[in-house]
């Protein structure tokens, strides 16, 4: 008993820094992601380090930063690709601790990647039905035996398949190798195949790196119009400022691991540290 | 391998081969053209093509480098030929077919256990670590079979591990191997074999499970991003390829009269990997095609007998190069090929892994 | 007093592996690519010294060093002939060309000099050295073996560490790419590791035959893997790693081998290998590589 009483005496209690934003539709309902003093080490360096965010249920959320920043790596620490060294991260309002990449991904989050990472062997459509993996399921001997389950099922995740890639448009490219697919075609697949496997949080790596102006702003059409017809939000990461600024409602700017300032798009514009840290500097936007 | 309908036609030729090559088999076998030498191999061929049809699971599918595949052959080769054994002795079971299924099953189920035992530790290193783990495994696999004594008494089958000294009919000698094998594999048996391997293998790729699998061959992060679990995946494709090469063991190893376990050395396994790699990785019939001629080619190669495995060593590098060296590749193109190529311009170039077919 | 003989046996054996293993590893860091036909160049080593002292009657340093003359060039050709057009190529490629060349070594070996095996004879003779009263006796081949294996490894230490060579290998392990741009001649590099891969094989060679006097076709592929399983185990691309891999492995083999069974000696090896990887999947000194997303 004396101990633990001894224990409480010595803790101090202190305001949690928490003046996070999301859209005003989105109040009424839990953030689809909220992270407490999110941080990794590696051999010392603080890579993240304090890292707070909250993403509404609908919101477009932008994460942007000068090069080697830190936004990749909390993606990473997001998805539990890394094992975060300080910080909680919830999603959904559930606590992700311990959890690893693929429990992560069953509670609602799907990502695309800086460098293209399609399973560049499959077609294009056995991309998107890696995605369904958990959304349409049947069993390895069903297959095996081609039970009616496995016709079934084959013949759902086809057709949702299709369904998937007609956002971007893809739906004939159904049967080509995902790795003989131009570019810009390969990160709008990354896009369709996270898609699929129904998150409730996307988070999208530098989607149009390497996009021109013209690709650029069909992708920004298709971002909105996924959260509209998904109902989900949708965090990234871009260099674009045309798109960020274009479409983003929050955006949180990160430098040397450090989030440097959190507002609205104007804001951000506005803000004489960004502009000193990235934008100023870089001469862009 | 690109549209459904070119799979199906590439499924529907692989049976059609199998089929027709037994079908023209039986009839060699029924018009008495088939030498003796050859006769004796038609069982090995279907047991070496089963081995490499479920290695190629492992190596082309599933991504991963396997040296010990030989180690499942074996433990399903001697627990087919103990269960044939008791069978026999403890229950007086004549019925030789019905023997060689339960022995197969038997094998094939022994040889599963021990993929999930090895698969576990193996499974979660990579690459070269993997590879080297799983040649230690099938090292030990033979030594441990090396102290392993059966025999049986009345209708009970005793074991025993480094102690030879069992009461009754004594069905396995430690170091010494099987005695007195009945041999009851037959050549339907392999041909059934085999198309219940194509079945399973060709069936698992085209279906989520085996999509599944690809997917972490192809980009472990991506697919684990997708919410696929890897190790669950990459046990199944171990697994499986494991018990289709204890199957095919309990066929081996019923086709001889004795056998010992130093019969499944590690050379074994690697010329199965050889079948595999010179009959393109992940090409299912490539594997079948290299298996059966290089199984008979030593056979056809005995007058020369001293030097056929040195040809054979020259010709496993020569062909490893030829198919690999970018340079060599494009001197080795015909003019012909030249000439398609100036008519279809604009394709895609071939992707470099297309050119492992031999 | 049986304890301490068979730890002295342990490490002359693991320091066979480790010379062998010194060649694996090395050329496994350099070339990225495991070397299968390393086991047989040992063979090949053993059999020139063999002729050198059987037929030719020669001195047995000469015999060693001619040995070594050859298997350097042997190591050489092999990488020219075989394994450099194969740079570019995947790793399954290269693994089965080695493979190829190892049994090419092999079916060499056993037209040239048959399937029967040879005794091979003593390279030196040594007294034994009595220690306790006579109670431990340590061959002359033993002491030789242990003696060449800390030579060696300072040798090489300091090569990699001090000459412009060594500085290449380094180099060229880390980066291939960026050691190319920075004006190293990355093939001769190469070339060189199996260069001094090779030589090290015909000492191990002809120290392993003197230890275990049967010469055949076959002699070199037991320690081969072995010896590969103690670089592996020592982290593979290590140096040190090598060395510490092979003596502990000698050292598991000969007292497993004692005190558990004779039978299961490989087995115990093997596993002991298993368990150090799944506790450290790279090995005892190896680096961890972190995949980057």
């Amino acid at each position: 008993m004396s101990e633990v009483i001894k224990r409480r005496a010595e803790t101090r209690m202190v305001p949690v820094p928490s003046h996070s934003i999301v859209p005003e539709r989105d109040l009424g309902s839990q953030p689809v992601l909220e992270t407490h003093h999110l941080g990794i080490e590696f051999g010392g360096l603080k890579a993240v380090d304090d890292f707070n965010l909250t993403i509404g249920r609908t919101e477009i959320a932008g994460l942007i930063g000068p090069n080697g920043a830190g936004k990749t790596t909390v993606f990473n620490l997001l998805t539990k690709v890394y094992q975060p060294t300080t910080g909680t991260v919830l999603v959904n309002g559930r606590d992700t601790s311990g959890m690893n990449i693929v429990q992560a991904s069953r509670l609602g989050l799907a990502r695309t990647f800086q460098n293209i990472r399609l399973f560049s062997n499959m077609t294009v459509e056995e991309n998107v039905r890696i995605g369904l993996h958990n959304q349409i399921s049947y069993g390895m001997f069903s297959g095996i035996l081609r039970l009616p389950a496995y016709w079934k099922k084959e013949k759902q995740q086809h057709e949702q398949a299709l369904e998937l890639l007609s956002i971007f448009d893809m739906q004939d490219l159904a049967d080509v190798q995902a790795s003989s697919l131009p570019y810009g075609a390969q990160r709008r697949l990354e896009i369709v195949r996270a898609l699929a496997t129904n998150p409730s949080l996307l988070l999208l790596d530098e989607p149009a790196a390497g996009m021109n102006p013209h690709e650029t702003e069909e992708l920004m059409e298709n971002i909105i119009r996924i959260r509209d017809r998904f109902q989900i939000a949708v965090l990234l990461i871009e260099h674009d400022m045309r798109l960020v600024m274009g479409i983003c409602e929050g955006i949180c700017v990160l430098n040397y691991g450090k989030v440097i300032a959190k507002g609205t798009a104007d804001e951000i514009q506005n803000n004489p540290v960004v502009i000193e840290a990235y934008l100023g500097r870089r001469k862009e936007g | 391998m690109k549209t459904k309908r070119s799979k199906l036609i590439y499924n529907c030729v692989t049976f059609g081969i199998i089929i027709a090559a037994f079908i023209l088999m039986q009839l060699m076998l029924s018009a008495g053209s088939l030498s003796r030498t050859m006769k004796g191999q038609l069982i090995p061929i279907c047991c070496w093509i089963v081995m490499a049809v479920s290695l190629n699971l492992v190596i082309g599918i599933s991504g991963e480098l396997s040296l010990g595949h030989a180690g499942f052959m074996s433990v399903g080769a001697f627990t087919g030929i103990v269960v044939s054994g008791w069978l026999l002795n403890a229950f007086q079971m004549e019925n030789t077919l019905l023997r060689l299924v339960i022995a197969m099953a038997a094998g094939g189920l022994m040889a599963g256990l021990a993929g999930v035992v090895i698969g576990i530790p193996v499974l979660r290193l990579r690459g070269d670590y993997l590879a080297i783990v799983t040649l230690a495994f099938g090292e030990i696999i033979r030594n441990v079979l090396n102290c392993v004594y059966a025999s049986v008494e009345g209708t009970s089958l005793r074991l025993g591990f480094l102690n030879p000294n069992l009461p009754g009919t004594l069905l396995l000698n430690g170091p010494n191997g099987a005695v007195k094998v009945g041999k009851i594999a037959t050549f339907e048996a392999g041909f059934i074999l085999i198309l219940i391997t194509l079945v399973v293998v060709l069936n698992l790729v085209n279906s989520r499970s085996g999509r599944a699998i690809m997917a972490i061959r192809d980009n472990r992060i991506a697919a684990e991003s997708m919410g696929i679990p890897i190790t669950k995946y990459k046990m199944m494709a171990f697994v499986t390829s494991a018990v289709l090469a204890g199957m095919a063991g309990a066929l081996y190893g019923l086709n001889f009269s004795t056998l010992v376990p130093g019969k499944f050395k590690f050379d074994q396994s690697i010329n199965v990997l050889v079948f595999v790699v010179l009959g393109g990785i992940g090409n299912i019939l490539g594997s079948i095609i290299s298996a059966t001629v290089l199984t008979i080619l030593p056979e056809v190669l005995r007058t020369f007998a001293d030097y056929r495995m040195l040809v054979y060593a020259v010709v496993l590098i020569v062909v490893m190069i030829t198919t690999n060296n970018p340079k060599l590749q494009s001197l080795l193109r015909t003019p012909a090929q030249r000439l398609k190529q100036l008519f279809r311009r604009k394709q895609p170039a071939d992707g470099e892994k297309g050119g492992q077919a031999a | 007093m049986v304890f301490l003989s068979n730890l002295v046996n342990g490490i002359s054996l693991g320091s066979i592996y480790a010379i062998i293993a010194l060649g694996y590893t090395m050329v496994y860091g350099i070339a990225k690519m495991l070397n299968f036909a390393h086991g047989d160049v040992i063979m090949v080593g053993a059999y020139i010294a063999f002729c050198a002292l059987q037929y030719w009657n020669l001195h047995p340093l000469v015999a060693l060093l001619l040995a070594m003359v050859f298997c350097t060039l042997l190591g050489i050709t092999i990488e020219g002939l075989a394994y450099r057009p194969l740079r570019r190529a995947t790793s399954l490629a290269v693994l089965i060309t080695a493979i190829g060349m190892s049994y090419l070594l092999q079916n060499l070996a056993l037209l040239i000099w048959g399937a029967t095996p040879k005794n091979f004879p003593g390279l030196f003779s040594l007294g034994a050295v009595s220690l306790f009263s006579g109670q431990l006796k340590i061959s002359g081949n033993t002491l030789l073996t242990i003696a060449a294996n800390i030579v060696i490894m300072i040798a090489l230490t300091t090569f990699t560490a001090k000459t412009k060579l060594g500085k290449a290998m380094r180099c060229v392990s880390e980066n291939r790419g960026a050691a190319e741009l920075m004006g190293i001649n990355v093939n001769r590099t190469i070339s060189a590791t199996f260069a001094i891969g090779s030589a090290l094989a015909a000492i191990a060679g002809v120290l392993l035959c003197s230890a275990y006097p049967t010469l055949q076709p076959t002699t070199g592929s037991m320690p081969g893997i072995k010896a590969f399983t103690a670089a592996v185990f020592g982290g593979i691309g290590s140096i040190p790693g090598a060395m510490i891999g092979g003596i502990l492995l000698g050292v598991i083999e000969i007292l497993g081998k004692a005190y558990i069974s004779t039978e299961l000696g490989d087995a115990i090896v093997f596993a002991v290998l298993i368990v150090v990887l799944l506790v450290r999947p790279t090995g005892l000194l190896g680096k961890a590589v972190r995949e980057k997303v």
